[in-house]
C-alpha cells in the first residue's frame, strides 16, 4: 500500500448503516445502565469544580466558574463517547468477538463495517449530549436558545474524535496499549484544551500547540460559544479545522482498518 | 458454480495456494482435505470473498471474485473454521441481525429463522446469550446462519471439528438434506471417513496445492488399491515383499501392504513368508491421506 492509497475514497455504502443499527441494538439492551454515566458524570464535575472549587477562583472573562466549565464538560463527553467506542469497543468487536469477520462474509465489505462503527461513535457522542444538554441547562449553565444546536455539533465531533479512536484499533498491537493513546493525548487533551481553565494561561508556544493539533481544543471553542450563546466569526476556523481533519481522519482510520484486516 | 484457474495466495513471502484449479459443479458436494496448513481455510476465504486473491483467477456463479464480492456473497452462505457469533445477542437474535445484513425483509426473517431454528433443533434455546451454548450447538446455530438468505452455495470450513459424534452426525445430517435440495456444498474436513461417505468429489491439499481429485472411490482406488493387509514389521517380511515387489509402507512396528487383492497377498505371505499376525481391511480415505501427505506431524 503506498501513501496516497491511505486517503483513497473508500466504497462505503448504506449498508453500514446495518452495523450501525447493530450496535446500537446492543446499546438498547442496557439502556438504563448506559445512559446512567452521561447522567451522572457531568453532576459530580459541576459540583466538586463549578460550586466547590468555582468559590475559589474568580469569574472568568465575566463569567462564572461553574458556567465556564459546564461547555467544556459537554466537550469532554463528546471526546470520551466516540473515541472510547471506536477505539476499547471496537477492537473487542473486532479482536475477541469476531464481530467485524461475521459481518464480511454477508453482502457487506470491510469499509462497510468500519464506517458502521465510526457512525455509531458519532452517535454516541450525540446520545451523551443529549442527556447532559437538559441536566445542565436545569442549572441555568447554557444558554437554552443555542445549546439545541450542539447536538448536531456533537455528531461532527463525535466524528472526529471516533476516526482518532479507530486509527489507533487500526494500528495498536493489543487491547493494553490503547491505554498509551489515551495517557498521551486524550488526558492532555481533556486538561490542556482550554476546559478547565483559559488556553491563554498558558505559555504561547503551547497555546499555539493546542490550537494546532489538540482537536478538543475546537470543539470546546465551538460548544463554549453555543453555551454562552454568543458566535462570533473566529468559529468558523474551528469550525473548517474540524471539518477538514475528521474528513482526512476518516479516510485514514477506513484504510488502516481495511489494510489491517483484509489479508 | 466454481471454477477456479492458477488459484495463488501469498501471505508477504509465504505461499499459502499454490496455483491450483479445480472446477465445482453446481448441486454437489466437493470435500477439500489436507494436513493443518495445507492452504484450506485460504482457499475458502478466497472462495468467500474475504480474502483477495494474489493471482489466477476465480470465478463463483460466474461473477468474478475481486469485482463482485457482494453479489457473490449474497448468494453464499458460509460456516467459518473459527466460530463468530455475536457474543452480545441470543440465539434468536444472531439469526435475525444477520439476516439483516442480507436486507431480508423483517416479516420473511422472523419466519426463515423459526423454521431454521427448528432444522438444527435449536428452537428451545432461542432466548439463551450465545456464550452458555455448548460447541455443538453453537456449530448449529452457524449452520442456521448461513442458511439465513436461502444460499445456493454453501461453504464450510472443518463444520464439525471438535463436536461429539451426536452433534456431528446431525451436521452431516442436515448437510444431507440442503444438497437433496439442490444446494452446492463445499467442505473442509479432518474427518475422513465421513468425507469419504458424504463427498461427491474430493481434492487432497498439501504445501499449497491439489495431490489428488476425484471422486473417494477413485482416489482410494488409484492410490492405495481397494484393500490393505496390515502385518508386524520383520526384516525377513520387507525382503519378502520385496521379492514379489508388493507396494508397502512401513509404520513403526507395522507395515501397510497395499492391495487391490487382499486374500491373495494373505495367501502368499501366510506361505511363502515368516509371519506372525495380519489383517486384511478395506483402504480408506485415511490411508490415501496419509499416504500422500505422510505421516510427519505438522503445526
Ligand atoms: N493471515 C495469515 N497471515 C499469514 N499467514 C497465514 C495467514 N493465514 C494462513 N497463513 C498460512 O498459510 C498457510 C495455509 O494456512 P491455512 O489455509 O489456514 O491452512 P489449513 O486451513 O489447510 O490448515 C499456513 O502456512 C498458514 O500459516
Ligand atoms: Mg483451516
Amino acid at each position: 500500500m503506498r501513501a496516497c492509497d491511505y486517503f483513497a475514497l473508500p466504497g462505503v455504502s448504506s449498508k453500514s448503516l446495518k452495523v450501525w443499527q447493530r450496535n446500537k441494538d446492543v446499546f438498547m439492551k442496557d439502556i438504563k445502565l448506559n445512559f446512567l454515566p452521561p447522567f451522572i458524570e457531568p453532576l459530580l464535575y459541576l459540583v466538586a469544580l463549578g460550586f466547590g472549587l468555582g468559590r475559589f477562583v474568580e469569574t472568568i472573562d465575566g463569567v462564572p466558574y461553574a458556567k465556564f466549565i459546564a461547555p467544556a464538560l459537554i466537550s469532554i463527553s463528546v471526546m470520551y463517547a466516540s473515541f472510547f467506542e471506536c477505539s476499547y469497543s471496537s477492537y473487542v468487536r473486532m479482536y475477541y468477538q469476531k464481530t467485524f469477520d461475521a459481518i464480511i462474509a454477508t453482502p457487506l465489505t470491510i469499509e462497510d463495517v468500519i464506517a458502521g462503527e465510526l457512525l455509531w461513535g458519532a452517535t454516541r457522542s450525540v446520545i451523551n449530549t443529549t442527556v447532559m444538554i437538559p441536566v445542565i441547562a436545569l442549572f441555568g449553565l447554557i444558554d437554552i436558545r443555542y445549546s439545541l444546536l450542539i447536538i448536531p455539533f456533537a455528531f461532527l465531533g463525535g466524528l472526529l474524535f471516533a476516526a482518532i479512536g479507530m486509527c489507533f484499533t487500526a494500528i495498536t498491537p493489543n487491547i493494553m496499549s490503547i491505554n498509551y493513546p489515551v495517557l498521551l493525548f486524550i488526558t492532555p487533551m481533556f486538561l490542556f484544551s482550554g476546559t478547565f481553565f483559559p488556553l491563554n494561561a498558558l505559555p504561547e508556544i503551547i497555546q499555539y500547540f493546542a490550537i494546532a493539533f489538540l482537536p478538543l481544543t475546537h470543539i470546546v471553542n465551538v460548544i463554549r460559544s453555543l453555551g454562552y450563546g454568543i458566535l462570533e466569526l473566529s468559529l468558523l476556523f474551528d469550525l473548517i479545522w474540524i471539518i477538514v481533519v475528521c474528513a482526512i481522519l476518516l479516510l485514514l482510520s477506513i484504510n488502516m482498518m481495511k489494510k489491517k484486516l483484509i489479508v | 458454480m466454481i471454477v477456479a484457474e492458477g488459484l495463488t495466495k501469498y501471505f508477504k513471502d509465504l505461499v499459502a495456494v499454490n496455483g491450483i484449479s479445480f472446477t465445482i459443479e453446481e448441486g454437489e458436494m466437493f470435500g477439500f482435505l489436507g494436513p493443518n496448513g495445507a492452504g484450506k481455510t485460504t482457499t475458502m476465504r478466497m472462495i468467500q470473498c474475504v480474502s483477495p486473491v494474489t493471482s489466477g483467477s476465480l470465478k463463483i456463479f460466474d461473477m468474478d471474485s475481486i469485482s463482485h464480492p457482494r453479489e457473490i456473497k449474497s448468494l453464499m452462505g458460509v460456516v467459518p473454521q473459527e466460530n463468530n457469533l455475536d457474543m452480545d445477542f441470543t440465539v434468536y437474535e444472531n439469526l435475525m441481525v444477520y439476516s439483516r445484513y442480507f436486507d431480508i425483509p423483517r416479516e420473511e426473517a422472523e419466519k426463515k429463522v423459526e423454521e431454521l431454528l427448528d432444522f438444527v433443533q435449536l428452537t428451545d434455546k432461542r432466548d439463551t446469550m450465545t456464550e452458555s451454548l455448548s460447541g455443538g450447538m453453537k456449530r448449529r446455530l452457524i449452520l442456521a446462519r448461513a442458511l439465513v438468505n436461502q444460499p445456493r452455495l454453501l461453504i464450510l470450513d472443518e463444520p464439525t471439528v471438535g463436536l461429539d459424534p451426536q452433534a456431528r452426525h446431525m451436521i452431516w445430517d442436515r448437510l444431507r438434506l440442503l444438497k437433496k435440495n439442490g444446494v452446492t456444498v463445499v467442505l473442509t474436513s479432518h474427518y475422513l471417513d465421513e468425507v469419504e461417505k458424504l463427498c461427491d468429489r474430493l481434492v487432497v491439499m498439501d504445501y499449497g496445492r491439489i495431490l489428488v481429485e476425484g471422486s473417494p472411490s477413485s482416489v482410494i482406488e488409484e492410490y492405495v488399491g481397494s484393500g490393505i493387509v496390515e502385518a508386524e514389521n520383520y526384516p525377513e517380511l520387507l525382503e519378502c515383499l520385496n521379492r514379489r515387489e508388493a507396494s508397502y509402507e512401513v509404520i513403526g512396528d507395522l507395515v501397510h501392504i497395499y492391495t487391490n487383492d487382499p486374500q491373495q497377498i494373505a495367501e502368499y505371505l501366510t506361505m511363502k513368508c515368516p509371519i506372525s499376525k495380519m489383517s486384511a481391511r478395506p483402504a480408506t480415505l485415511e490411508d490415501v491421506f496419509l499416504r500422500l501427505t505422510g505421516r510427519r506431524l505438522r503445526e
